[in-house]
């Protein structure tokens, strides 16, 4: 991985999202990374709904940006992001929301994206407006490494997170090669399928955690089908930080921004490590 | 055009440059070694490749690796043939087409007979061999996207032939508008999924099928039906279509003596249209068209014309020309013909695009329509409404080589005919007036009789619904 090689040459800037999930971890609990989409349902409502996660327990927030063809997503973000479009949200939006929600909040605020749009813009581009806007990074589900030459000069460059995926089918090479590409956490991903809430978490979850951290990941985060506090109390024995994804979208359809808190404070009761060792 | 070609060398050398691109050399080494044919992937020039989740990843090497090996394989390469000449019914015909000429300036035209395949298409020749290799991975289902349904179709009987379950994904605008292909992939014991997201048409297909082979990697093929996506199927499903151009290209030496002036197909994710081109890509002298869904005009935005207007983005696992806003939001496509409705297009067409080897021009509803009319009408041979996007452009080409001077009847043009029309009749009775106001064809229900079987005027009984 040459590019890597030449990416590490960059700008030593400390990662925000490995400096939210350290403070967790220092109070003895996985660190609570919860999603949302921009402009879902307006762009003043998702950054309403994303500072009530952050005060209610999210370390990490993850802002989504709808986008037309999202084929890792599951049927209740699918149906939140095609609202967010029709709506009439633009991708630039993102930076509003991103830079509200740091100002207002202690959370690491990291960009979750499809690949199209931020090429669209240019990654430079985009990479340098996000930094301007406070912006961790980005977590990118169909950017590979392979594919990420750019995205490794960018995100040196303006000092951002470069959060990759791996999962259940990742071989022990592209493990190795994955997590050495990522910057801020390495993200599990807990099964084989798209995002949605799951009845319980896959167990392969946890040897996904471990072949990270046998490929040298310092932090792993585990997310897809976690939707409630005893998922989190799970996966928060044995992972730095749980990602949630579509129950807090769900809380925000049914009840807006304060069920997003309410359901924030109950996932996050869920993470001190003591609990889950009781 | 061929003038252009050294660009390609340059193309090639400017794709992104990480580890996993070493084959990366190829396309250019073969350039320099004087061929564009046989291009491995994963990159085309700078399209290609592989953007897609890393769930999928290990996948694809499975596939790509089998693939390689296969090729390598005569045992597989036999069977293919086998199948080919016994199954499908190939070689396919190259039929001369006399009377449809004197509509293409006088050139002659010769009609690649894809549509003379078993199921109707030249969609059979990439699912057998696709289906094949999934029984090489011990899988024991198959998935796939359609448009028109010819790939479903194709599909659905790949499966059946070999004993795999299969499950494709429609959008349910194309299974209003092919219910007969719907009918067709039923019969053949298929579960068609009408897919309600987005357009409901091909792309929102493909996303769903994704969707679906990311949940059952384990026991699924992704039987993906176009020369598009991520690496290796750009590459995989051109080698299984070769054979058309392969057949074509000593079928005209055969019939004529020599190689044609122009070869003509449509595009949308633009299978058919690599397949024939790839027999003639080393031949300079012949010049390639690839005709688009001009769909109402390009001027008016309702189209699917992604190479004339589109630019580079990446989608469903490949970067190549694609219909998208200023956001990178894929734009809806529009089309007469649901097998050209997509928005993006194989990334082997991009590079050949910008190399200047193929000529992509849009063609309109009308047009399409037109030609299709005048292929009934001149040679009794009714074609699918994609493959008449073809007969436009050869329409269109045939009068622009008469223009040049010269005995027209010393020109010859080839169009891959690549499907019958035996789907689109609805359609077309639609768009040429023929139904009347309860959708039903003119002058087709005046019977007096009472129908066989019929109970009663207004039973409302549970049989007759």
């Amino acid at each position: 991985m040459s590019a890597i090689g030449q990416a590490s040459v960059g700008r030593a800037t400390e990662s925000k999202a490995a400096a939210a999930i350290d403070r967790a971890k220092a109070e003895g609990r996985a660190a609570l990374v919860g999603y949302l989409p921009a402009g879902y349902p307006s762009v003043p409502e998702s950054i309403e709904a994303a500072i009530q996660l952050a005060r209610n327990g999210a370390d990490i927030i993850e802002i989504g940006i709808p986008y037309s063809d999202p084929v890792m997503d599951g049927s209740v973000i699918q149906a939140a992001t095609t609202e967010a479009l029709a709506n009439g949200f633009r991708v630039a939006s993102v930076f509003e929301v991103v830079k509200a929600v740091t100002e207002a909040t202690d959370a690491a605020v990291l960009v979750m994206t499809y690949w199209n749009p931020v090429m669209r813009m240019g990654v430079d581009d985009f990479a340098r407006r996000l930094a301007e806007a406070g912006g961790a990074g980005l977590i990118t589900p169909d950017l590979i490494p392979d594919e990420a030459s750019e995205w490794f000069e960018a995100s040196e460059k303006y000092g951002l997170d470069r959060v990759f995926l791996v999962a259940p089918s990742t071989t022990p090479e592209r493990m190795s090669m994955t997590v050495g590409a990522t910057r801020g956490f390495t993200y599990a991903v807990s099964l084989m399928g798209v995002t949605g809430a799951r009845a319980a978490v896959d167990e392969s979850a946890q040897r996904v955690v471990a072949e990270a951290r046998a490929a040298g990941a310092e932090r792993v985060c585990v997310g897809l089908g976690v939707s409630n506090a005893e998922h989190v109390r799970e996966i928060a024995a044995y992972a730095d930080g749980v990602i949630v994804g579509t129950a807090i979208v769900g809380a925000l359809r049914d009840g807006g921004p304060d069920a997003v808190g309410q359901l924030a404070a109950e996932l996050s009761r869920g993470l001190p490590r003591a609990a889950a060792a009781s | 055009m061929s003038e252009n070609v050294p660009e390609a060398a340059v193309t090639g050398a400017k794709a992104p440059s990480t580890e996993t691109n070493e084959a990366n050399g190829q396309p250019a080494d073969a350039f320099l070694a004087g061929s564009l044919r046989h291009a491995a992937g994963p990159y085309f020039g700078s399209y290609g490749g592989r953007w897609m989740p890393e769930s999928l990843i290990a996948a694809l090497d499975e596939l790509e690796e089998t693939f390689e090996k296969a090729k390598q394989d005569p045992d597989f390469l036999a069977e293919i043939a086998e199948l080919n000449r016994n199954y499908s019914g190939r070689p396919s015909l190259l039929t001369e087409a006399k009377r449809f000429s004197q509509h293409a300036g006088g050139v002659r035209v010769f009609l690649k007979r894809e549509d003379l395949n078993h199921t109707g298409s030249h969609k059979i020749n990439n699912v057998l061999g696709q289906a094949l290799l999934a029984k090489r991975m011990g899988k024991t289902r198959i998935i796939a996207e359609t448009g028109a349904g010819q790939h479903g179709v194709a599909s659905a009987t790949a499966a059946a032939f070999l004993g795999l379950e299969c499950v494709v994904y429609m959008g349910a605008e194309d299974c209003r508008r092919q219910a007969l292909n719907v009918a067709r992939m039923q019969l053949l014991g298929a579960t068609v999924v009408p897919v309600t997201n987005g357009s409901q048409t091909l792309k929102d297909a493909i996303n769903d099928a994704l969707r679906d082979w990311v949940a059952n990697v384990d026991t699924t093929h992704y039987l993906l039906g176009t020369a598009a996506g991520a690496h290796p199927f750009p590459a995989l499903v051109r080698f299984f279509h070769e054979v058309i151009g392969e057949e074509a290209r000593e079928q005209v030496l055969a019939q004529t003596g020599r190689l044609p002036d122009a070869v003509c197909a449509c595009i949308g994710g633009g299978s058919n249209a690599i397949g024939i081109f790839h027999g003639f890509l080393d031949d300079a002298s012949v010049r390639l068209y690839g005709f688009e869904a001009g769909g109402e005009g390009v001027e008016t935005g309702k189209h699917a014309a992604t190479i004339t207007l589109g630019r580079p983005g990446v989608l469903h696992g490949a970067r190549s020309y694609l219909m998208q806003d200023d956001d990178g939001q894929t734009i809806e496509s529009h089309s007469i013909s649901a097998g050209l409705d997509y928005p993006g297009v194989g990334p082997e067409h991009s590079y050949l695009h910008d190399i200047g080897r193929v000529t992509y021009e849009p063609i309109t509803d009308t047009e399409a329509m037109d030609a299709f009319s005048v292929l009934c009408r001149t040679e009794g041979i009714i074609p699918a409404i994609e493959s008449s996007h073809a007969l436009a452009g050869a329409i269109k080409v045939g009068q622009r080589l008469a223009a040049e001077g010269g005995d027209p009847a010393e020109r010859v043009i080839i169009v891959n005919l690549s499907g019958r029309g035996d789907k689109d009749v609805q359609t077309a009775a639609e768009w040429f007036g023929m139904l009347d106001e309860n959708g039903q064809v003119k002058g087709t229900t005046l019977s007096t009789r009472r129908p066989k079987g019929f109970v009663q005027e207004h039973g409302g009984t549970e049989e007759q619904a």
